[in-house]
């Protein structure tokens, strides 16, 4: 197969140019592996793969799928179907507002309308710097210090509109 | 492993544990409120005062009151009274030591006879907030394995299922569907393979009951697994749990490895001819995937959509084979309902629904937790 062989050398060749990437290949290689090359370890390796390289760009997906003799296809609706997987690069810092029920009644409706006002961008979106990244989050289970945020991975809580954007903004450069 | 060898275990565990025990929540939601900052303050106390020879501070579980977290319970050997304290603040958690001692603290006291706590009957979270999740020999010296021990030598499968029907209870997941009548028909299934899922996807706003159970008590979870695989004749398990639940899924991850090292888990459980091993399955965000033919495509790596039901999970499932199905919460009664008999659970549901709890129980009744 020609076409697979092709692809083969251009992955080793950018992988040989890059080692960075190379490292950030092995990652899934060993998912994979440890899972013995198992179809079904699709979603743990497309986690591994999130983790290491941020979000899965399409290359990923073609290497993903040749190694687990997959079609890009299902490789790709899967990639598609869970919200936890992203096909865009994330900003350098993440904010994510919870927008569960006990939340959204102490108003983080109110604090995300205020957040995309101010950054200029819509949920699910970066800022153009590529600095800031915004998303919203079913109930992320901190309902009794509603409404809560999460700050590149740290959860604060019984927050208001200020206090938020001050957070946010101590991110822009 | 044999039952002396847990015996011993949970002896040496009791030996080991000192008089006073400061509990602090080390959970979800006391987290959020900065929980560990108190803990490693309250480690720092102990040190410092040289208390070490007769306090220790514990991270535990949920305690069952987020709202006001970071909660903070002492336990003392020489009484039977609690004294509990609410929102405390790393900044002065260490008053809590000096508390101990005569000293005065400043953090809020608060009632841990309060009707919201006194009211409840804890069945499946009975250890949770008392003992620390990611140490099994906490569980072990609570009488935990003892259940599996007693279903393995004790009880044939038959007898486990028939005990699911006498308990009269109902999938906890919310569907309220009879446990026992499940178990059975996946137990009546042929084929030498079968598989028990544990339902840990739960999504809906404002509820974790289920992460408060694998965050508390994650052995709990993973004994009512083994019990359930040798009732139905599975011996592979697997949990699959939300993404969204870091702390669940790295707590579940300690107590498989642990269970495993001491044979609890894996092959020829407890010296038996039974072997169960269990897999963690994690979510990618799919809110359907808590269905459960959504769920079994997730874990054979597909998209979560549902297929039409008939075949039932428990004819077809899981790789086509028969396959039990329960919610996490259903999964941590298992070991009570051994443990009690099936008739001897408590009843707080209204007289007719027969079950230990239901989803529809009135505000009146006690509530079971």
């Amino acid at each position: 197969m020609p076409a697979t062989a092709a692809t083969d050398t251009a992955t080793a060749k950018s992988t040989d140019a890059n080692p960075k990437v190379d490292k950030r290949l092995k990652v899934i290689d060993v998912t994979m592996k440890r899972n013995h090359y198992r179809q079904d370890a699709l979603i743990e390796v497309l986690h591994k793969a999130q983790e290491a390289f941020g979000y899965l760009e399409p290359e990923i997906l073609e290497y993903v799928a040749r190694h687990l003799k997959l079609p890009l296809s299902r490789v790709y609706g899967v990639a598609t179907f869970y919200h936890l997987f992203s096909l865009k690069p994330s900003g350098e810092h993440t904010c994510v507002v919870c927008m569960g029920t006990a939340c959204y009644v102490k108003g983080a409706g109110k604090i995300l309308d205020q957040l995309q006002a101010e950054l200029g961008i819509a949920v699910g979106e970066t800022t153009p710097d590529g600095q800031i990244s915004l998303a919203a989050a079913r109930c992320i289970g901190a309902c009794g210090i509603a409404p809560a945020l999460v700050f590149d991975g740290a959860v604060a809580g019984k927050l208001d509109t200020e206090e938020t954007l001050a957070r946010v903004k101590a991110w822009q450069p | 492993m044999d039952l002396q060898d847990l015996h011993d275990m949970a002896a040496a565990e009791r030996d080991r544990q000192k008089p006073i025990r400061v509990l602090c929540c080390t959970s979800t939601g006391c987290q959020a409120a900065n929980s560990l900052g108190v803990k490693r303050n309250l480690d720092s106390a102990i040190k410092r005062g040289g208390l070490s020879d007769r306090v220790e501070a514990i991270g535990v579980g949920c305690m069952g009151f987020c709202g006001r977290g970071p909660l903070v319970e002492v336990h003392s050997a020489d009484t039977t009274e609690i004294t509990l304290y609410e929102e405390v603040t790393p900044e002065d958690s260490a008053s809590i030591i000096e508390a101990l001692d005569g000293g005065s603290t400043t953090c809020l006291k608060g009632d841990p006879n309060h009707p919201f706590f006194s009211r409840q009957v804890r069945i499946v979270r009975e250890n949770s907030g008392l003992i620390n999740p990611e140490r099994i020999e906490e569980y072990i010296a609570v009488g935990g394995y003892e259940a599996l021990y007693k279903a393995l030598y004790e009880m044939s499968p038959e007898d486990v299922v028939q005990e699911m029907t006498t308990s009269g209870i109902r999938g906890r997941g919310g569907g309220g569907y009879p446990t026992g009548l499940k178990w059975a028909t996946v137990a009546k299934m042929p084929g030498d393979q079968k598989y028990v899922i544990c339902n840990g996807d739960e999504g809906d706003p404002g509820a974790f009951m289920d992460r408060s159970v694998l965050e508390s008590d994650p052995h709990l979870v993973l004994e009512g697994m083994a019990i359930a695989g040798y009732a139905v004749g599975a011996n592979h398990g697997y949990i699959y749990v939300r993404a969204e639940y870091p702390l669940a899924i790295a707590r579940l991850q300690k107590a498989i490895q642990q269970a495993k090292q001491r044979s609890l888990l894996g092959s020829q459980i407890l010296g038996s001819p039974f072997d169960f091993k269990v897999d963690i399955r994690i979510g990618a965000g799919a809110f359907v995937c808590g269905e459960e033919t959504g769920l079994i495509q997730s874990i054979e790596g597909r998209r979560g959509n549902p297929i039409p039901r008939p075949p039932y999970p428990a004819q077809k499932g899981l790789w086509g084979c028969p396959t039990l199905i329960n919610n996490v919460e259903t999964l941590a009664n298992i070991t009570a309902i051994v443990r009690r008999g099936g008739a001897g659970m408590p009843r707080s549901a209204p007289r007719r629904a027969k079950a230990p709890k239901s989803s529809r129980s009135p505000a009146r009744s006690a509530t079971t937790v």
